[in-house]
C-alpha cells in the first residue's frame, strides 16, 4: 500500500470545556513532513486543539487520525502510539524536582536501552542543540524563563519524535534564539522527517517556517483559513481578519480613519 | 441487571485489551528479531584514504542503520589502532550508511572532539546534509563552563555549616515570629492589608467544614475513654465516676489535643501546601512587588482564623466527647440519663472547661504558624512543597505536645 501523505487529519473535532464551547467542527490534515503553524488570538483556542490532538483532552465530537488510524487516547495511552509524540508545553512543564539533565534522561531510560554514559552524550547534544550546553545539572527553578522553554524543548525531541508538537516555542524567547528555534524546527523536519506542529503568534517565525497555517477564530468558533501564509497575506478572497493579523493589526488602521 | 450487564461488559473489553496488548508486544519482539538477523549493524572503521597530495586523510567508514536502538561502536574502540600523527583531515565515508538518527548525530560530535584533540581537521562535507547542519546547530553556542565548583569538605566544616544552617533558620523563625505580632497589631488597628472574602473562606474552610470529622473522632474518643473507664470502675461498684472521668479528660485535655491533631493534619498541611505552591508559582513575589505584605495577605487571615475558630471546634469536640461517654455510660452501666449529667454537671468546673477551650486558642496558633512558615520558607520546586506539608503537619503535632505538656505543669503551679 502506498504511504498516504497525511500524517494528520482532523474530522470533524468539536472542542469543549464543559458547557463552554471552544471550537465547533474543525477539519483540517498536515501532510507528512509538513510544518503546520496553528494561529490566533490570545484565548481562541490553540493550546486546547494541541491538547486534543495529543490526547490531553477528550473531544465532544470527532475524530483524528494519525497515518491513517483512528486515534484513541485510552487505548494507546503511554503505548509506542504515544511516543512519536513530542510535545513542548506552553509552560514548559520541566519536572521541577529533577535537574534538566535528569529531565531529558527520564524518557531515554524510559525507553531505550542506552548505557548510562551514552544517555549522557546524548542528552548534551540534545542540550546544546537548544543552545543549553553545560546547563544540565542545574534545577528548572534555576533557569530564565527562555530557558526552561528551550530545556523543554530539548526534552521534546529526546526519543527523536516523528511528530513534534510546540506550544508558543518562542514565546519569551530573545530574538536570536527564536531565530535558532526556528532553524532547528526546520533543520528536525529536514533531519528526522519530522511532521511539526507548531502553535505561534510570532509573525516573523510563521513566515519564516510555516508550510501551512491554519487560523482558528475565537468569534465564530471555527479556522477561518489553511493555507500558506506567504499567500494569504496578499490573497482578497482569504477573510480579512486573517490578513489583518499577519500584517499586525495595519488593515484596521488603514481603513479607521475611511470610517470616521 | 443491567448493572450486571455493563461489568460483564466491561471485563470482556479489558481482557481483549490486554491480549490485544500481548499480541502486539509479541509481534514487536518478532519485529526486533528479524531486524536484528539482517546484517545492517551500525559499523565503522578506520583507514587511510589517499588525498591527491599531501599527507593521506583518516577515513572513517560508516555502515548499517545508525540509530539510537542500535548497538553502536564507540569511538574510542575505532581509533584505538589509530595513529593519528601522519594525517592531517578526518573525513567520512558514508556510502554504505543505511538510516541514521541521534545515535549518529552524538558520534559524529564525539569525532569532532577527538579530532580537536589530536590537531587533525574534521571534514563533515561528505555525511548527510541533515547530519552537517544538525552538528553545526549544535555547536552553534558555546558550552556554559562556569560550573560550580564541587566542593569537598571535611565533616568538620559540614557541622560547622549545618550549625550555622540552624541558626540562621532559627532566627528566621524568630523574624517571622516578630512580624506576625506586629501585623497582629496593624490588624487590631484596622491597618492590615487582607481581603474580607478570603478571611470569611478560610474562617469556613477551618471552621464549618472541620465540624464533622471533628466530632465523629471526640464522640469516638469520648466512647473509649467511658469504655475503659467503665471496666475498671465496674470493680469497685463505683460506675457513676465515669462522667468524671470523660468530663474531666475531655474538657481538660482531649478535646483539645484532638481538635489540633486533627486540624494540624487537616488544616495545616492545606496552608502549607497552598502557600508553598504560591511560593512555586512566584506569587508570593508577585504579592510583594505590589507592596502587599505576604504576612499580612496570606499568613495573618489565616493565624486569626484558626484562633477564631479552635476554641469554637474544642467546644464542639467537648459536647461530642461528653456524648459518647454518655451512650457507654448509659448502655453498659448502671447509670440514668440523669445521672450522668448531674454527676458531670458537678465534676466539670467553668475553670476546667475554660483550661481546654484556652488551650485549643494556642494550638491553633501554632498549627497556622507552623503551616505558613512552612509554605512560605518552600523551594521551588514540586518535591519541597510537599515536604513543606509534611513539616508543617510534624512541626505543629510535635509543638502541641510540647505545649500541653508546658501548660500542665503551669496550670499545677498555678493551682488551675
Ligand atoms: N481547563 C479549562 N477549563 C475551562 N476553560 C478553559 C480551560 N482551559 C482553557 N479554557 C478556555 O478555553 C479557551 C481557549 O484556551 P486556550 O486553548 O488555552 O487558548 P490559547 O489559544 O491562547 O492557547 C479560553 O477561552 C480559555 O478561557
Ligand atoms: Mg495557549
Amino acid at each position: 500500500m502506498e504511504p498516504s501523505t497525511e500524517k494528520i487529519s482532523v474530522k470533524d473535532l468539536s472542542m469543549a470545556y464543559g458547557d463552554f464551547v471552544v471550537m465547533r467542527s474543525l477539519n483540517f490534515s498536515v501532510k507528512r513532513g509538513e510544518v503546520k503553524v496553528i494561529m490566533g488570538g490570545s484565548g481562541c483556542g490553540k493550546s486546547t486543539l494541541l491538547k486534543h490532538m495529543i490526547g490531553l483532552e477528550r473531544s465532544s465530537s470527532g475524530e483524528i487520525f494519525y497515518d491513517g488510524e483512528l486515534f484513541r487516547p485510552d487505548a494507546t495511552a503511554g503505548d509506542a502510539f504515544c511516543r512519536r509524540f513530542g510535545v513542548l508545553f506552553q509552560g514548559g512543564a520541566l519536572w521541577t524536582s529533577m535537574t534538566v539533565a535528569e529531565n531529558i534522561a527520564l524518557p531515554l531510560e524510559s525507553y531505550t536501552r542506552l548505557r548510562a554514559s551514552e544517555i549522557r552524550e546524548v542528552v548534551e547534544f540534545k542540550l546544546s542543540l537548544v543552545g543549553l550546553a553545560g546547563f544540565g545539572h542545574r534545577y528548572p527553578s534555576e533557569l530564565s524563563g527562555g530557558m526552561r522553554k528551550r530545556a523543554g524543548l530539548a526534552r521534546a525531541i529526546a526519543l527523536d519524535p516523528q511528530i513534534l508538537f510546540f506550544d508558543e516555542p518562542s514565546a519569551g524567547l530573545d530574538p536570536l534564539s527564536s531565530r535558532r528555534l526556528d532553524d532547528l524546527i526546520l533543520e528536525l523536519r529536514a533531519a528526522l522527517g519530522a511532521t511539526v506542529v507548531v502553535v505561534t503568534h510570532e509573525l516573523a517565525s510563521i513566515f519564516a517556517i510555516a508550510d501551512s497555517a491554519l487560523f482558528l477564530d475565537a468569534e465564530t468558533k471555527s479556522a477561518l483559513c489553511d493555507g500558506n501564509p506567504n499567500d494569504l497575506i496578499d490573497d482578497p478572497t482569504v477573510d480579512s481578519k486573517v490578513r489583518n493579523f499577519l500584517k499586525r493589526g495595519e488593515l484596521d488602521q488603514a481603513t479607521a480613519p475611511a470610517i470616521k | 441487571m443491567l448493572y450486571l450487564k455493563r461489568v460483564v461488559v466491561q471485563a470482556v473489553g479489558g481482557l481483549h485489551g490486554y491480549i490485544s496488548l500481548q499480541w502486539q508486544a509479541k509481534e514487536r519482539q518478532w519485529r526486533i528479531k528479524t531486524m536484528t538477523r539482517t546484517n545492517n549493524k551500525p559499523a565503522c572503521t578506520a583507514q587511510s584514504g589517499s588525498s591527491g597530495s599531501g599527507p593521506p586523510d583518516l577515513v572513517l567508514r560508516l555502515s548499517g542503520r545508525w540509530s539510537l536502538a542500535e548497538q553502536r561502536p564507540a569511538l574510542s574502540e575505532v581509533v584505538a589502532e589509530v595513529d593519528a600523527s601522519g594525517h592531517k583531515t578526518l573525513r567520512f565515508d558514508v556510502d554504505a550508511l543505511q538510516s541514521w538518527d541521534t545515535g549518529l548525530l552524538i558520534f559524529v560530535r564525539s569525532c569532532q572532539d577527538w579530532a580537536e584533540a589530536q590537531g587533525l581537521i574534521c571534514e563533515l562535507a561528505d555525511l548527510p546534509e541533515g547530519v552537517q547542519n544538525m552538528v553545526s546547530l549544535s555547536r552553534e553556542v558555546p558550552k556554559n563552563r562556569n560550573m560550580p565548583e564541587k566542593q569537598v569538605r571535611d565533616w568538620l566544616s559540614g557541622v560547622g555549616e549545618h550549625s550555622i544552617g540552624m541558626f540562621d533558620g532559627l532566627m528566621r523563625y524568630f523574624t517571622f515570629t516578630g512580624e506576625l505580632v506586629l501585623d497582629l497589631f496593624a490588624f487590631l488597628t484596622g491597618r492590615a492589608q487582607m481581603r474580607r472574602k478570603d478571611c470569611l473562606f478560610i474562617l469556613q474552610n477551618t471552621g464549618a467544614m472541620a465540624v464533622p470529622i471533628v466530632a465523629l473522632l471526640s464522640f469516638l474518643t469520648g466512647l473509649i475513654i467511658a469504655f475503659i473507664g467503665v471496666i475498671q470502675l465496674q470493680k469497685f461498684a463505683a460506675d457513676i465516676y465515669v462522667a468524671d472521668l470523660v468530663g474531666l479528660a475531655m474538657t481538660r485535655e482531649l478535646a483539645a489535643v484532638m481538635a489540633g491533631v486533627i486540624m494540624a493534619g487537616r488544616t495545616g498541611a492545606a496552608f502549607a501546601a497552598q502557600i508553598g505552591s504560591m511560593q512555586v508559582n512566584e506569587e508570593v513575589d508577585a504579592l510583594t512587588t505590589f507592596g502587599i505584605s505576604p504576612m499580612q495577605f496570606l499568613v495573618l487571615p489565616r493565624v486569626i482564623a484558626m484562633v477564631l475558630m479552635m476554641p469554637l471546634l474544642c467546644v464542639c469536640a467537648n459536647l461530642v466527647g461528653i456524648l459518647g461517654g454518655m451512650v457507654v455510660a448509659v448502655g453498659i452501666a448502671d447509670v440514668t440519663l440523669v445521672q450522668y449529667i448531674n454527676q458531670i454537671d458537678s465534676a466539670v468546673s467553668t475553670t476546667d472547661f475554660a483550661v481546654g477551650v484556652f488551650k485549643s486558642a494556642v494550638f491553633g496558633v501554632i498549627i497556622a504558624m507552623a503551616g505558613c512558615y512552612r509554605g512560605l520558607y518552600c523551594g521551588k520546586d514540586a518535591a519541597s512543597v510537599g515536604l513543606a506539608a509534611t513539616s508543617a503537619v510534624v512541626t505543629a503535632i510535635t509543638w502541641i505536645v510540647i505545649a500541653d505538656a508546658v501548660f500542665a505543669v503551669l496550670f499545677h503551679i498555678l493551682g488551675i
